[in-house]
């Protein structure tokens, strides 16, 4: 007998006893669907955190001013600015595992325009700053080596800021006031959202960096050539490690620290927090699908409980088909396509249940949700599994009944 | 003399009742020829039930010697002897045991399932034994819409489906009115003239003696064995009963 008779056979089975077989599905349907919309809801989750990865600029490294010591007082990070411009360059330069690296001075200001004003953080960047953020620009043009070189007056603003001071006008050629100094706006930066620490990072203006030194932020007594910090992009991110070393050490000999001098600036690898979250929330999704993965074998406990009623119901029949010719396999073979009809159509049903959950979690929670391909095939091969293993059983008990008892049996 | 179809030496069965044995068998030696019709007759309890199975492949002997149609099936697996039941033995029950919910011709189809042939086969072959038992017009009716008699008949459409050499009947006529069970009769004799070897079990002497030898047990031995000179032929019988019944086939 082949497959498909037996398919039939059990379709037909199952049809005799539509809402009996029904519920029976139910749990499959439910375990099947709670499986796809619990993984899609994790996905999202992870799929937010890559997504913040991305709006930091993969593959980032932050080198900060640090602390110095000054008269036996330890001051804080950033109090002195200990990196430089050179610094950056020789970064970039020395270290082969460096894609790029931009000094950058920050401050902040209230900016200008017509009879708008916006309070806001200016930032100071040289070209390599939009390589590091991965950061295009929505309209307009980027800052260029001209406009560092020479100084130049230009902006580009962050979308916040757009908004607020132009609304929905078009900021591209217009002049705004920084610290009273005149600035043409030449882009808008394209959309960034927000940081993993919830800080908008749209609200901010980059100008040129030998700009901000001389107009905007002003230049530190010691050294001219100084900067806040000195964003990193690493070539590929399983170098992460090796290239904070190498900037570590460059810039330990760059500043002639000895031994035992602690370093003066801080080296912030900020995708490994992320990296650190994703993994987090990558076992949030295992374990959301694990509890989910129970329904589905309690499902499977009700597909084994009503197919031994089911054999114990047609125990002649069982008898009769033994009778005419059936081995045991043959009815091993029946009984199992039928559990396995059960929990097939159980599965398909449970992935449209799953799309439709996806869905309302998404509308009703407003919680980012990512369909993945590979959990509904998953989901549905551990459904047909289920109907296997818990249909074997029944099977067997059948396939071993003596036909002169169940041709008797009342 | 036709070849011999049954032979059973010093058969013997034993059951085991929860700690005690059932001696259902104690030694039973025949033989039945190709063509016969046998009526197994007997009390309940006298073994006769346990012998027919027996003889249908169903169980194999505890002890003895039992051959179908020149095969030891003392030895046998149990799916070979599906395989046996399959190509060789029609099983006639009381109680009809048609699947509800299923056609009369996929009734009579059933055999073929556990058996080589093709679908488009298997469907032809039914639909000519359902046209030999006389109801080729009921093919798509379902058991619950047949009487008593044409169940009793797809049930022998679905023995006949294989050709078997052997049609195993255990009590035909158990669940019928009498009119209808001597038609069923009339239906096992036709059968038994075009050459099959057929083999009832009854407990009513009236329907024994359509058959041409008639097996007496009691106590699990075979106490009787007379063949017949003048079996009643359910044709004449039918003949001569008032039609007045006849309303039930014709339904």
């Amino acid at each position: 007998m082949n497959i498909w008779a037996s398919a039939r056979i059990a379709v037909r089975a199952l049809r005799v006893n539509k809402l009996r077989s029904a519920l029976t599905m139910l749990g499959i349907v439910i375990g099947v669907g709670a499986v796809i919309t619990m993984v899609a809801v994790g996905a999202g989750a992870q799929a937010r955190v890559a997504e913040q990865i991305q709006s930091l600029g993969s593959n980032m490294i932050v080198v900060l001013s640090g602390s110095v010591t000054s008269g036996g007082v330890r001051l804080g990070s950033g109090s002195q600015l200990t990196i430089t411009e050179e610094d950056a360059w020789a970064i970039q330069r020395e270290i082969p595992l460096v894609e790029a690296a931009a000094p950058t001075v920050r401050g902040s200001a209230q900016i200008v325009y017509g009879n708008l004003n916006w309070a806001t953080s200016i930032q100071g960047v040289t070209p390599e700053y939009f390589v590091v953020r991965d950061w295009p620009v929505a309209s307009g043009k980027a800052l260029s080596q001209e406009d560092v070189d020479g100084a130049t007056k230009v902006a580009l603003l962050g979308e916040t800021v757009a908004i607020n001071l132009f609304g929905d006008s078009e900021p591209v050629g217009d002049v705004i006031r920084i610290k009273n100094v005149p600035f043409t706006v030449i882009g808008v930066l394209d959309r960034k959202g927000q940081s993993t620490y919830g800080q908008d990072q749209d609200d901010t203006i980059l100008i040129p960096l030998s700009t901000a030194k001389k107009k905007v932020i002003g230049v530190s007594q010691a050294n001219a050539r100084s900067v806040g910090s000195i964003s990193v992009k690493v070539r590929e991110a399983r170098m992460m490690h090796a290239a904070e070393e190498e900037i570590r050490g460059l810039l330990r000999q760059r500043h002639r620290l000895q031994t035992y001098q602690d370093d003066n600036f801080w080296i912030r690898n900020l995708s490994e927090v992320l990296e650190s979250q994703e993994a987090s929330s990558r076992v949030l999704t295992m374990l959301l699908a694990a509890i989910a993965s129970v329904s589905l074998l309690v499902g499977g406990i009700g597909i084994m409980n009503i197919m031994l009623v089911s054999v114990t119901e047609r125990t002649r029949e069982i008898g009769l088909r033994m009778a005419v010719g059936a081995r045991g396999k043959d009815i091993l073979m029946q009984f199992l396509v039928e559990a396995v009809t059960l929990s097939l159509i159980g599965g398909a049903v449970g992935i449209a249940f799953g799309l439709v959950g996806t869905y309302a979690v998404a509308c009703f929670a407003g919680w980012r949700t990512l369909v993945d391909p590979t959990a509904i095939v998953v989901a549905f091969g551990f459904a047909a599994a289920v109907g296997i293993f818990f249909g074997f059983y029944p099977a067997r008990k059948a396939a071993g009944l003596d036909p002169i008892e169940a041709l008797r049996y009342e | 003399m036709p070849r011999v179809l049954i032979e059973t030496r010093d058969v013997v069965k034993d059951y085991r009742l929860g700690t005690r044995r059932v001696h259902a068998l104690r030694g039973v030696s025949i033989s039945i020829h190709a063509g016969e019709f046998v009526a197994v007759m007997g009390p309940s309890g006298s073994g006769k039930s346990t012998f027919m199975n027996l003889l249908g492949c169903l169980d194999r002997p505890t002890a003895g010697q039992y051959c179908f149609d020149g095969v030891d099936i003392s030895g046998v697996s149990r799916d070979a002897l599906a395989h046996i039941r399959n190509a060789k033995i029609g099983f006639v029950f009381q109680t009809f045991n048609l699947l509800a919910r299923t056609t009369a011709l996929e009734n009579v189809e059933l055999p073929l399932l556990y058996g080589p042939s093709a679908s488009r086969a298997r469907r032809e072959k039914a639909r000519a034994k359902l046209d030999a038992v006389g109801l080729s017009d009921r093919e798509h009716h379902h058991p619950s819409q047949l009487s008593g008699g044409q169940q009793q008949r797809v049930a022998i459409a679905r023995a006949l489906i294989n050709d078997p050499a052997l049609i195993l009947a255990d009590e035909p006529t158990g669940a019928l009115d009498s009119r209808t069970s001597v038609d069923i009769m009339g239906l096992f004799q036709e059968l038994n003239r075009g050459g099959i070897t057929v083999v009832l079990v009854t407990h009513e002497p009236d329907i024994a003696r359509y058959a041409d030898r008639i097996l007496s047990f009691r106590d699990g031995r075979l106490t009787k064995d007379e063949t017949l000179a003048d079996p009643m032929d359910a044709r004449q019988v039918l003949a001569s009963l008032p039609a007045t019944d006849d309303a039930e086939e014709s339904a």
